[in-house]
């Protein structure tokens, strides 16, 4: 597994200059709210378009401006779980899940129905409504419809944070389930030390737009310490 | 309350010029609402306004408009008679062609209000999901206006049920051929002892716009339910 990502961008006032690579399973983008965490994660997803920049991921390029390649967010193969779950409100549970999977055909099918039902316990829920489920059980979900369009890299962007404590503890174990399970690579953005170290090999820090380090996980701990 | 013959003929008319009306505007409606709530284009203003032109220009002169430009002498007219066969003027679909005129401002404002409701992070979810974007139209945006879709589409239909005076104006008031039911009741008012017909067709007239306006509203009121749902 290899991801490469850089990005120059401007967003009103807010300035993008992100550069790292990672050959981790499990890459942790770690930083305090506003420097750009998810900015680096739609530039991988292609919901954002930098000036400049350059995305591959196990070699794959899917955006290099140099070379004027910008493969659309549909072709990219990008799953995402947003900070808000996005699901579907005109669709059930399983319809939300199925979505995806209509999509990527059968030609790279990776996770079966039964298998991603299983892995995030999602049973009982299929023939719900979606505003008739918790905030956990959306997040649910929502990974769960990532996973099944069959991604060749899993973004997901703070998962947790729209959760109270509770349902924080409900969700990780799963998360933890994935990292464990899942066959692709994930890029995980929080600003919680304590869910990048239960979870992370490599961890991205980032402050103000930019990539402050790249490192293991216990030794990005000491050097955000020393940044703070 | 019985029907005569005459009024039956105007009711059915009128149904048929409204339904006409509606599902030829439709899918004009549906991308005018999409341009107008999403494009960011010069001139954007000046198609908004003649949008919504026919809602304060008098009945009459939009009629008038419609007439030079597709009456049998018009340059429009002519060339759509000479060419493709199709006249407007004094047959009932002129008075179809007048009626979704005057009916597209209230078909494009439900449906522009729908299209501006939905959270377009849905439509970017879908894409990340594999979705190109016809298919996010398809399957994301579509079946979330749909029901501004529907109340748009009922509006059309009664405001062009009850379209008088650029109909009048364009296509006169033929009995069988362009005399709908607000023109049949117009002439009801003019003729003495008509009174009596004349009421009993406003009572239909009435309840028509009535269920209309009911259905229109509970389905906006059901867009904006599953939009806060969310």
């Amino acid at each position: 597994m290899s991801l490469e990502v850089s990005a120059v961008a401007r967003l009103g006032e807010f300035a993008l200059d992100a550069d790292f690579k990672s050959e981790s399973r499990v890459t942790a983008i770690f930083g305090p709210s506003g420097s750009g965490k998810t900015s680096v994660l739609n530039t991988i997803a292609g919901l954002l378009r930098p000036k400049r920049g350059r995305v591959a991921v196990d070699g794959s390029v899917l955006l290099d401006t140099a070379a004027c390649v910008f493969v659309p967010p549909h072709r990219r193969r990008i799953g995402y779980v947003f900070q808000d779950d996005r699901l579907f409100p005109h669709l059930s549970v399983k319809g939300n899940l199925l979505y995806g999977r209509f999509f990527a055909g059968s030609s790279h099918q990776h996770a079966s129905l039964e298998e991603v039902i299983d892995l995030l316990d999602l049973g009982g829920l299929l023939h719900r409504g979606i505003s008739a489920l918790s905030g956990g059980e959306k997040q649910r979900v929502a990974i769960g419809r990532a996973l099944l369009s069959s991604p060749r890299l899993l973004l997901l962007d703070e998962p947790l944070s729209s959760l109270d404590e509770r349902r924080k503890d409900e969700v990780m174990p799963f998360l933890e389930k994935l990292r464990d399970r899942a066959s692709m690579p994930i890029v995980y953005v929080s600003h919680v030390q304590s869910e990048i170290e239960r979870l992370a090999g490599t961890v991205v820090l980032m402050g103000s737009g930019r990539v402050l380090a790249v490192d293991e996980a216990s030794r990005v701990k000491a050097k955000a310490n020393e940044l703070r | 309350m019985t029907l005569t013959a005459e009024e039956l003929v105007a009711i059915k008319l009128s149904l048929r010029v409204a339904l006409l009306a509606t599902v030829a505007s439709l899918p004009f409606g549906i991308l005018i609402a999409l341009v107008l709530a999403r494009g960011r284009f010069w001139g954007r203003g000046l198609l908004n306004a003649l949008v919504l032109v026919p809602l304060v220009l008098p009945p009459v002169v939009t009629g008038y408009l419609l007439l030079l430009t597709f009456g049998r002498n018009a340059p429009v007219g002519r060339w759509l008679a000479d060419h493709l066969g199709i006249v407007f003027a004094f047959r009932w679909t002129g008075a179809a062609l007048a009626s979704a005129i005057m009916a597209f401002p209230l078909m494009v404002r439900a449906i522009r209000l729908s299209v501006e409701a939905v959270d377009r992070k849905l439509e970017q979810a879908a894409a990340t999901l594999g979705a190109s974007r016809l298919s996010v139209f398809a399957t994301v945006t579509l079946p979330l206006i749909a029901p501004g879709i529907f109340a748009g589409a009922i509006l059309a239909f009664a405001r062009a049920m009850g379209e008088f005076g650029a109909t009048i104006t364009f296509v006169s008031n033929i009995p069988g051929e362009t005399q709908t039911l607000p023109t049949l009741i117009y002439t009801f008012t003019q003729v003495p002892g008509g009174d009596a017909a004349a009421l009993r067709l406003t009572v239909i007239s009435l309840a028509i716009s009535l269920a209309a306006i009911l259905v229109s509203e509970a389905l906006a009121q059901r867009v904006s339910r599953r939009l806060h749902a969310i």
